[in-house]
């Protein structure tokens, strides 16, 4: 297919001093028309370009990863669509994330799973714009017409059999104009796309090389640990270091909080996270192990200045909420009210869930060293950019002073969208002049965290004749709302009377996005109930979801953010692949059908009794996110979020008592293990469309399989995260 | 400060470290292999797994002053270039996601098959029911376990 944006705004190139060819270009938005190419890969500029590609004499391709690698698999699939379009063998292909000191990146992050979407077309015509520049400069060679030139695993050869490789006109090709025009791949004649690719850090993960953001060192870099107030309503009010300073390899004890404050009260950073403003105890020592101890060590005394909360409030007012009329209204389809008042039955339920903490395995900790020459922060952070904006402002300096790196991260969800963490490594480095590495423990991590914000939902239908007439979905939750587009997901478009309404209770625990944020629980909720209205209307599950995406299909104004024939598709897959009721005796089957993230996801949970608990055997999951680039990658991501989903619906509770959290460790505080685990069966259907990412759509729908499967094993209706606390068995062998 | 001297991956250190360091720290902090992660700092995440004379162990329970004279293997040392059954069983199936965890599934995996180089599927899900992965890699994890038993048997 010709394809004729204008490269020219987007990518250059330049003939490197030491030989080769290399490509800068942007993912997310076009270059600066006035910007230099870098001639020297040790002056390589990630602010007028966010990636490079190297093209060696040797023939050989070095890829500069530009993403966030938070475990989502983009470092290996994003150079996998350059490689595919640039027609190089795999073997050819090197993946580095940009090296050290000099790195700064523009509109880089991870989330939202849509790293692999906003990509795939930039990154595909830099590939194939590269490989015409290739092709130009051999036909050149040749005398001939480039379009009579073919190339193929980095040999470009002509009608007469001539060959060259790559490398033999790698020179010659990187001084050629950029073409206006070039040939983007059939999707049918992917090679690398679409062929599954180890993870590009394997052999450094599996041998335990330096890699994550813990691991980073520097020569006289010292450890940090900050104490926080153990309650949300705190604040410092005094301290005593003493004890603390005896410990021998403990430096000093500092407090930070004034920059982080004034930041926060000019309104920025403008994240979505409320921070806290209190003053903190640092204790600053030579290992890692000194200033833990030295932190038990410190007595401090906390004041309260606003109000302690506990789980029992926070359920108390959404619930008042939910019931209550002080709802803003996002989408409002016919006439709910009407629908209602003529109904001859109207179904309500309300499904409810807890605040959870991230708990990423690699605990918070971020690398600063602020001197006044420059500022350089290594570590983990899903928003590199936020952070060196972050970081100028509070330290008033230009963004120019602040150098991001960035290093493999041991798990985001969500946590390391915010860079708290790494302000207070950049306050305690200025304070005491020194780099330094501020590292949290598991206990900081989940009691002073960002948590998923508890939530529940109030959903109605009214019936009328045996049909579904009016859908009501209201919303209560701590300090966020469902964002933008979600009020458009299914079953938007598909009825007549539909209205979604949300409600905000105001808190002082600070609450973020969490791996697929509100749907994580809103898929539960809505999938859930839609099992008990089949049941309610007396049609079969399955019927009753085509059905209203065929009226989505024929709505001419539907205005939805899904597609009703992908749905279905994704449905039809997974009734067929799970064997939908056609199982043994004993085997009891849950469904849930859902679309978020621009991915349409089908599963289907296995459920048996043993020893009267109900225990997940098995999920069959269905997906279509357009074409699968890395399909080792896909199903690594599709199977930890169904699992993930399934850990979170069943096992982890979270709540807080007078502004203490209840849970501090994995002792008080349950993840999955293996031994909870069920297999997980993942098709994907096959697609030409662009592809959509995969961090977050396989968890979200999981949650209502396994509710609706335990239902149909036990006939009881589980509507509130965590099951397992309510799962009352002696009710179902009584009943 | 004390001094302690540690055989790790057959070769001896000696450290100076408080008494009361766990095995974890002075392994990351004080020689630099950094492979054995931090997770939950209890014992309850088997992040920081390491082989003491050929155990799994926890080294973040370990204190510094207990395992002078004990063999210490880690990450690092389980091979010299990542060539042990457990790791390219690893590789085989594509089991990390972010990774982090990894080490620590490694070496209890290895230290598993060691003493049952023919598990069952049960015996596998028991045997690493210690290790949390955060990314639930679990199916792959316990793949690659049968896998590995399979190259030892």
């Amino acid at each position: 297919m010709k394809d004729t944006f204008s490269r020219r705004s987007f990518l250059k190139t330049s003939a490197l001093a030491s030989g080769g060819m290399l490509i800068g270009f942007n993912l997310f938005n076009a270059c600066k028309s006035d910007v230099e190419m870098p001639v020297d890969l040790s002056t390589l500029n990630y602010k007028d370009f966010n990636a490079y590609i190297k093209i060696s004499p040797e023939g050989k391709v070095t890829i500069y990863s530009v993403n966030p690698e938070i475990g989502q698999g983009v470092k290996t699939s994003m150079p996998m669509i350059i490689a595919e379009e640039l027609d190089v063998a795999w073997d050819d292909v090197y993946v580095v994330q940009a090296p050290l000191d000099t790195e700064n990146y523009s509109g880089q992050m991870a989330g939202g799973s849509q790293s692999i979407r906003r990509s795939w077309q930039p990154l595909r015509e830099t590939g194939a714009t590269a490989k015409q520049m290739l092709i130009n400069a051999a036909a050149a060679q040749w005398g001939v017409d480039a379009n009579t030139c073919s190339a193929k695993k980095g040999v470009i050869s002509n009608a007469n059999g001539d060959t060259l490789g790559y490398g033999d006109v790698v020179e010659a090709a990187a001084v050629l104009d950029v073409p206006e025009e070039v040939t983007l791949k059939d999707p049918k004649d992917f090679t690398i796309i679409g062929q599954g690719k180890a993870n590009v850090d394997m052999n450094k993960i599996i041998t335990g090389k330096p890699l994550f953001g813990l691991d980073y060192k520097e020569e006289g870099m010292v450890y940090a640990a900050v104490l926080r107030p153990p309650a949300f309503g705190q604040v410092l009010e005094s301290y005593d270091a003493s004890k603390a300073k005896e410990i021998p390899g403990v430096i000093d004890v500092i407090t930070i909080g004034d920059k982080a404050r004034t930041l926060l009260s000019e309104g920025k950073p403008n994240w979505s996270v409320k921070l806290s403003t209190t003053d903190k105890v640092v204790v600053i020592g030579k290992t890692t192990w000194d200033v833990i101890k030295g932190k038990k060590e410190i007595t401090a005394t906390w004041k309260t200045d606003s109000d302690l909360e506990s789980t029992e409030d926070h359920d108390e007012k959404l619930l008042d909420l939910l019931h209550g009329k002080k709802f803003r209204t996002r989408r409002k389809d016919g006439n709910v009210k009407k629908a209602f008042a003529n109904a001859d039955k109207v179904l309500e339920r309300v499904y409810e869930s807890t605040f959870l903490p991230h708990n990423t395995m690699e605990p918070m900790n971020f690398f600063a060293n602020v001197t006044p020459e420059k500022v350089h922060l290594v570590g983990p952070t899903q928003t590199p950019e936020a952070a060196e904006g972050a970081v100028a402002a509070m330290l008033g300096r230009s963004v120019d002073d602040i150098h991001v790196d960035l290093t493999r991260m041991g798990g985001g969800f969500g946590r390391r969208l915010y860079n708290d963490y790494v302000l207070e490594a950049v306050e305690i480095s200025d304070a005491i002049k020194k780099p330094v590495k501020m590292v949290s423990t598991r206990e900081d991590d989940m009691t002073t965290g960002v948590y998923r914000p508890a939530s529940k939902y109030k959903i109605s239908a009214s019936i009328k004749d045996g049909k579904l007439t009016g859908y009501h979905l209201k919303e209560a939750c701590v300090n966020s709302n469902m964002y933008g587009l979600i009020p458009n997901f299914f079953p938007a478009g598909a009825l007549d009377n539909y209205q979604v309404d949300s409600a905000r209770l105001n808190s002082n625990i600070s609450v973020g996005a969490w791996r697929a944020p509100y749907t994580n629980f809103l898929a539960t909720a809505e999938q859930s109930f839609f099992d008990e209205l089949a049941e309610e209307l007396g049609v079969d599950r399955v019927k009753l979801h085509m059905d209203l995406l065929d009226n989505a299909k024929n709505n001419s104004e539907p205005n939805i953010d899904y597609s009703p024939e992908r749905l279905q598709g994704v449905l039809k897959m997974v009734v067929e692949k799970s064997n939908w009721g056609k199982t043994e005796e004993g085997v009891y089957q849950g469904l849930s059908v859902y679309y978020c993230h621009n991915t349409h996801v089908a599963e289907v949970a296995d459920v048996i009794m043993e020893n009267d608990l109900p225990v997940v055997k098995k999920v069959t999951c269905a997906i279509d996110c357009g074409i699968v680039v890395n399909p080792l990658g896909a199903m690594n991501q599709a199977k930890g979020g169904v699992l993930d989903g399934i850990g979170h619906a069943m096992y982890s509770d979270f709540g807080f008592k007078d502004g203490v959290p209840l849970a501090n460790n994995f002792n008080g505080y349950q993840l999955i293990r293996m031994t909870q685990t069920p297999k997980v069966d993942v098709y994907f259907v096959e697609s030409n469309i662009a592809p959509t990412g995969l961090g977050e759509p396989t968890l979200p729908p999981v949650g209502a399989a396994v509710a609706n499967a335990i239902y149909k094993a036990t006939g009881k209706r589980l509507t509130k995260f965590p099951y397992t606390k309510y799962i009352n068995v002696e009710e179902k062998i009584i009943g | 400060m004390p001094t302690f001297n540690l055989k790790i991956n057959k070769k001896t250190h000696t450290v100076e470290a408080d008494a009361d360091t766990p095995l974890l720290w002075v392994l990351r902090d004080h020689i630099n292999l950094v492979g054995t992660k931090f997770g939950c700092g209890i014992g309850q995440c088997g992040a920081c797994t390491v082989h003491i004379d050929g155990s799994a162990t926890r080294s973040c329970l370990l204190q510094v002053s207990q395992i002078e004279g004990a063999a210490i293997t880690t990450i690092e040392g389980l091979s010299e270039d990542g060539s042990h059954p457990v790791q390219q069983a690893w590789k085989e199936i594509d089991v990390p996601q972010c990774g982090y965890c990894q080490s620590g599934q490694i070496m209890t995996a290895s230290a598993f098959l060691n003493e049952n180089s023919n598990p069952t599927n049960d015996d596998i899900r028991n045997a690493m029911n210690g290790n949390i992965c955060r990314c639930a890699s679990y199916n792959s994890i316990e793949e690659a376990v049968k896998v590995a038993s399979e190259k030892l048997s």
